[in-house]
Formats: C-alpha cells, sequence, structure tokens
C-alpha cells in the first residue's frame, strides 16, 4: 500500500514539473539543444506526450486483449483527418469539429471492428491491415477535394481560436498534449482495470476458456477495439492542432508498423510502458535525423555512414534486438532494475 | 474491345505479380503461422540488386543484362529470406509474435537501407527493347511485360504444384500445412521444411521485385510494402495455405482492380479489393478454397 501511494507520489510530482516546464528554463545538454522552456522543444515534447497516448491506445488492444492490429493508423488519421477537414473545408469551430470527430470515431471502428473481428489471430492482423490501406488510398485520392491528397491538409491561422496559433502561444498546445496524455492514461487504466478489463486480459490468455465461462468475447473484443480507436482518433485531434494540419503519412501502414515499435519498445501489457515508449520513439525518431547530419558522420566511410543517418535503420535494428532479446521492452527492463 | 482485352491481361499481368508475393506468404502461414510482414523487403531488396547488377555490366547486350538482374534477384530474395528465418525467426518458435515483430523490424531496417543506399527516388530502367514493346493481340495493344509477368507466374504455379504434389519435401509441406504436430510426432524434422519454404518464398518474391520494375518500368523503396498488402488481401481472399486458392484470388485482385481503376476512377480498384475482401471474410471467414472458418 505504501508503495503504491510512494508510486503516486512520484507521478504527481513528475506531472508538476512537467506542467511548469514552460516556466522553468533550465538546459539539459546532449538531450536537449535548447532550454526546456524554448518553443521548439516544446513542441517537440508536445508531439511526443501525444505519441506515448496513442501508443497506450495501441497497447490497450494489443497488449491487454492481445489483438494484433495493423490498422491502428487508421483511427488516428480518422481523427486528424475528420477535424482538419471540419475545420478547413467546411468553416466549423473547434467544439462542432470535435463533436463530428467523435461521432466518426464511434461509428467508424463500429463497423470495421465488427467485420475484423470475425477473424482472429493474424488473419485478423492481415484484414485490419487491408483496410487501413483502404483509408490510405482513399486519403491520397482527395475525394470531392475533401483530403487535400499527398499535401494534406493545413489549417489556416483562422481556423483555431487564437490562443492556439503562432509560435508565442506553444505553451498552450504543450499544456494540451500533457493534459491529453494524463486523461488518456486515467481512462486506460479505469478501462484496463474495470470489470470488462479483465475480460480483455482473460481473452487475451484464453478466449475459448472465457467463451466457456458464458460471456461472449466477441463484444468485449469489440469494445476494446472501439474504445482504443476513439481514443486515438483523439490523439489525432490533437496533433492535428500541434502540427497545425494533417498529413498523409500517418495514414500509411508504415505508421502503423511505428506504433507497433513504439509499444514492444516500451513494453508490452503495460500502460506507463507504453506511454514510455511512444515518447522514447518520437525522441529518437526526431533526434536520430539531427546526428544523420552531424559533421562527425560525415567524414565515416560509406558502408558505416549510410545505415547510422537512416533513422528507421537504428530503430529497425533497435526493434529486432528488443525482440530477440528484451521481449519485455525497457518498461520490463526498469522494473528488473527496481526489483534488483 | 481491344480496350477490355488490355485490362484484362494487364490485370492478368498485376495478378501475377500478386501471386508470386503471395504464393510464398501463403505457404509460410499455412506451415508455420508466421505472418511475414518482410516479404515486402525481399521482393524491394532484390529487384536493387537485381538493378545494381545489371548496372556493372554496363556496354553489353541489354538481353545479358536483364538476364543477369533476374538471376540476382532471384538468389538474393532467397538468400535474404533463408538468413531472415535462420537467424532471426528460428530463435522465436515458442513466440509466434515475436517472429511477426522481427519480421516488421526486418521491413523497417532493410527499406531504409534501400533508401539510404539508393536514394528514395524511383530509378529508371534499362531495359531489352522487345521488353519495352508491345504485342499486338485482337486489337489490342499489350506490353511485352505483362506476357512476361504472366509466363513467370504460371511456371511458378506449376513448378510450385510439382513440387507440392510429387516430391517428399512437398509431401512433408503440405502435411505440415494440415497438422504440423502430427508431422513432428511422426519423427520428421519439419524446421528444414521451414527454412526451405522460406527460401522458396523469397526466390518467388525476388522473381515479382525484377518482373514488377520491368512492369512498371522503375523501382522505388516503398512499392514492396503496397505489393505485399495487396498479397495479403489475395492470401486471404485465396484461402491461407492453398496455393492454387492464392493464384485464383490474385486473378481476381488484379483484373478486378485494373477495370475499376480504369473506368470508375484511379483508387476506386483498390477501394474495391478491399471491399471484395470484406464481403469474402462475411460470406466466407476461411476464405475462397478454406472449407472451416478460423
Amino acid at each position: 500500500m505504501t508503495a503504491a501511494r510512494g508510486r503516486i507520489l512520484v507521478a504527481v510530482a513528475a506531472l508538476l514539473v512537467l506542467a511548469a516546464l514552460p516556466q522553468i528554463g533550465i538546459t539539459i545538454p546532449g538531450l536537449f539543444e535548447r532550454p526546456l522552456s524554448a518553443p521548439g522543444t516544446l513542441s517537440l515534447l508536445a508531439l511526443c506526450f501525444v505519441f506515448g497516448a496513442l501508443a497506450l491506445t495501441y497497447d490497450i488492444v494489443f497488449g491487454y486483449v492481445g489483438l494484433l492490429s495493423f490498422g491502428h493508423a487508421l483511427y488516428f488519421a480518422t481523427g486528424a483527418y475528420a477535424a482538419a477537414i471540419a475545420l478547413t473545408r467546411w468553416h466549423w469551430h473547434l467544439p462542432q469539429a470535435i463533436l463530428l470527430t467523435a461521432v466518426v470515431a464511434i461509428v467508424l471502428p463500429l463497423v470495421l471492428g465488427a467485420v475484423c473481428l470475425r477473424m482472429h489471430d493474424i488473419p485478423f492482423a492481415m484484414v485490419t491491415l487491408a483496410f487501413a490501406e483502404a483509408g490510405s488510398v482513399l486519403v491520397l485520392q482527395n475525394p470531392f477535394g475533401l483530403t487535400g491528397g499527398e499535401e494534406g491538409l493545413a489549417l489556416g491561422s483562422d481556423a483555431l481560436p487564437s490562443y492556439l496559433v503562432g509560435v508565442p502561444n506553444t505553451h498552450n498546445l504543450y499544456w494540451i498534449a500533457l493534459a491529453f496524455l494524463v486523461v488518456t492514461y486515467a481512462v486506460g487504466w479505469w478501462a484496463v482495470n474495470s470489470p470488462p478489463g479483465r475480460v480483455w486480459q482473460a481473452i487475451r490468455e484464453n478466449e475459448r476458456r472465457v467463451g466457456v465461462l458464458g460471456l461472449n468475447p466477441y463484444l468485449y473484443k469489440l469494445g476494446a477495439f472501439v474504445l482504443s480507436a476513439f481514443l486515438a482518433s483523439a490523439a489525432g485531434v490533437v496533433y492535428v492542432l500541434l502540427q497545425g494540419g494533417a498529413n498523409p503519412q500517418i495514414t500509411t501502414s508504415s505508421f502503423t508498423l511505428a506504433l507497433l515499435v513504439m509499444v514492444v519498445l516500451g513494453g508490452v501489457g503495460t500502460l506507463w510502458g507504453a506511454v514510455l515508449g511512444g515518447i522514447v520513439y518520437e525522441y529518437l525518431d526526431f533526434r536520430l535525423v539531427a546526428l544523420s547530419n552531424a559533421p562527425a558522420l560525415q567524414s565515416l566511410p560509406a558502408i558505416v555512414r549510410v545505415p547510422l543517418s537512416e533513422p528507421l535503420f537504428i530503430l529497425g535494428v533497435l526493434f529486432i534486438v528488443l525482440v530477440l532479446f528484451v521481449p519485455a521492452g525497457l518498461g520490463g527492463l526498469l522494473r528488473r532494475r527496481a526489483a534488483a | 474491345m481491344s480496350t477490355i482485352v488490355l485490362l484484362l491481361i494487364t490485370g492478368l499481368g498485376l495478378g501475377a505479380l500478386y501471386f508470386l508475393i503471395a504464393a510464398g506468404l501463403s505457404l509460410i502461414w499455412g506451415l508455420m503461422r508466421v505472418l511475414n510482414l518482410a516479404h515486402g523487403a525481399f521482393f524491394t531488396v532484390a529487384a536493387y540488386l537485381g538493378w545494381a547488377a545489371s548496372l556493372t555490366l554496363a556496354g553489353t547486350s541489354p538481353w545479358v543484362q536483364w538476364g543477369v538482374s533476374v538471376v540476382v534477384a532471384v538468389v538474393a530474395g532467397g538468400v535474404f529470406a533463408t538468413l531472415t528465418e535462420v537467424v532471426l525467426i528460428r530463435p522465436l518458435y515458442a513466440r509466434p509474435v515475436g517472429q511477426v515483430l522481427v519480421t516488421v523490424g526486418v521491413a523497417l531496417a532493410a527499406i531504409a537501407l534501400v533508401e539510404g543506399g539508393f536514394g528514395s527516388d524511383p530509378k529508371q530502367l534499362t531495359l531489352p527493347a522487345w521488353l519495352n514493346g508491345t504485342t499486338s493481340i485482337l486489337g489490342a495493344n499489350i506490353p511485352n511485360t505483362r506476357w512476361v509477368a504472366i509466363l513467370a507466374a504460371a511456371i511458378v504455379l506449376a513448378l510450385l504444384l510439382f513440387f507440392l504434389q510429387r516430391t517428399r519435401y512437398g509431401l512433408i509441406v503440405r502435411a505440415g500445412v494440415e497438422n504440423r504436430s502430427m508431422v513432428e510426432a511422426l519423427g520428421i524434422d519439419v524446421q528444414r521444411a521451414f527454412t526451405l519454404v522460406f527460401a522458396i518464398g523469397g526466390m518467388a518474391a525476388g522473381l515479382s521485385g525484377v518482373l514488377a520494375a520491368a512492369y512498371y518500368g522503375t523501382i522505388d523503396p516503398v512499392r514492396g510494402s503496397s505489393m505485399l498488402i495487396f498479397a495479403f488481401i489475395v492470401i486471404v481472399i485465396g484461402g491461407l495455405g492453398s496455393v492454387a486458392g492464392s493464384a485464383l484470388a490474385a486473378v481476381i485482385v488484379g483484373v478486378l482492380q485494373q477495370f475499376l481503376n480504369f473506368y470508375a476512377a484511379a483508387g476506386v480498384g483498390d477501394f474495391a479489393v478491399v471491399l471484395l475482401l470484406a464481403l469474402v471474410l462475411l460470406a466466407r471467414p476461411g476464405g475462397l478454397t478454406g472449407a472451416t472458418s478460423t
């Protein structure tokens, strides 16, 4: 009990520090080039928070229910594009746009999940991948000029309330991202610890047994699928606010694979592990690009320089090593260290 | 009329490329229950290595260059796939999800490496003049690359069926698809069949890669992943683990895609294929050839 209370205290303290970050001008050399309160650093951190939350939503279906979905990017993109279309094409206000996104974010996963969940295991993975690909094709085809095709959708300066626009207001976006992460974590924690959440974990361990006990695994899985997709769409809305638009990269199958990497990186089946994985992935992805342009790297021979200047190569290899040797992810490593 | 013939043959050619990817994927899935996401990387890496090999022969006859690029691509696909199986998949037999994840890592790393080494822009190919030409049939001018793709897929289909039906290893593979633990209990080394299936799948994917390069006239690092997705659709529609089912589904998917992309609008065909997948799953969860639902 005291250990749990201690952990909560640490979490609250960490949150307070994170919330106060825009007001503190400290610099962490090596990790960040600029002070933590600089807009560039804040927007990177905010993006990390959104991906942490997104990884958490993926962990609900993958880590807790055991559903290997390859279509999670679709729901993130759904949220992003629904909000961006309502804001830019129809010139709706932000609240109405969010409301519309919420409706879409429940209906779409309900319909697609109902079809996909007729399959199990790997066939389920393939079918979710196919639907996500259909979504990606749709976005690229730019139907009725809604999605902007390859260029994506950029929000105009008048699309959002003024306190969300411009470099001086980056700290507002940072707080929104942080608050979103906290809320997503709370909802996720509540969901996986609720009675249905326990059934989800039972399905992960032995689905047939859950069926024999008189529960309908299909409905529980569909519930988890819709909840996770809904939260992912919400993350998509926050992403649009941060990035000032939606871009087709978030619809691709490689983006879903990136989500998978995030969750496995952090630790499958633990919420905070997934959040950590999402944050670390996004941070590495950003920083490795900087590394690839570093002068020290340019002087190396091509056979070393070329692989090292490809962030996805480093992440892919890191991922293989983790899967082979550290199946519990970074979260598992930290926990083992704490227990030792 | 000539348009219909052109679309039909082009669709068959596209289906042939899908089949070459799907056949290996389907066998790998059927025997090992591994969803191999690295298959698109086999396709891409093989296509690039074949292209790079043909560049070193600049000055020789275009047919020699192209022939070498085909051989290099097939060998490269086979070697890459075998290494993936032996080094990365084999240690994870006890963890099916781990196997899938490792193939994700291979796909990410390999594609990134290709982008780093060759750049992300599409590369133009120099092909023998005949391959760039067309053959007239029923008033339609069909690009010769379509015929080559169809012929290659037909040969691979025949060879695979012969292998599966008439050879001892084919028997083991078929029995393993049916019931792997029973085959193991009979004292047969299934692991070698695993490696073999991966090698065959990788070679077919490599062939598909080099033929797709001729089909489209260019190679780029990302085509492999979109081809892979349609190959997944093909094997689910065709019934997982069935080579003949994959062939049938590949033809349906390729032709449907071509016709709708032409007559409706670009992209509608891709979309319709996914819709077809949903319909097939609702009607027959085991795919066209599968009797049972999984």
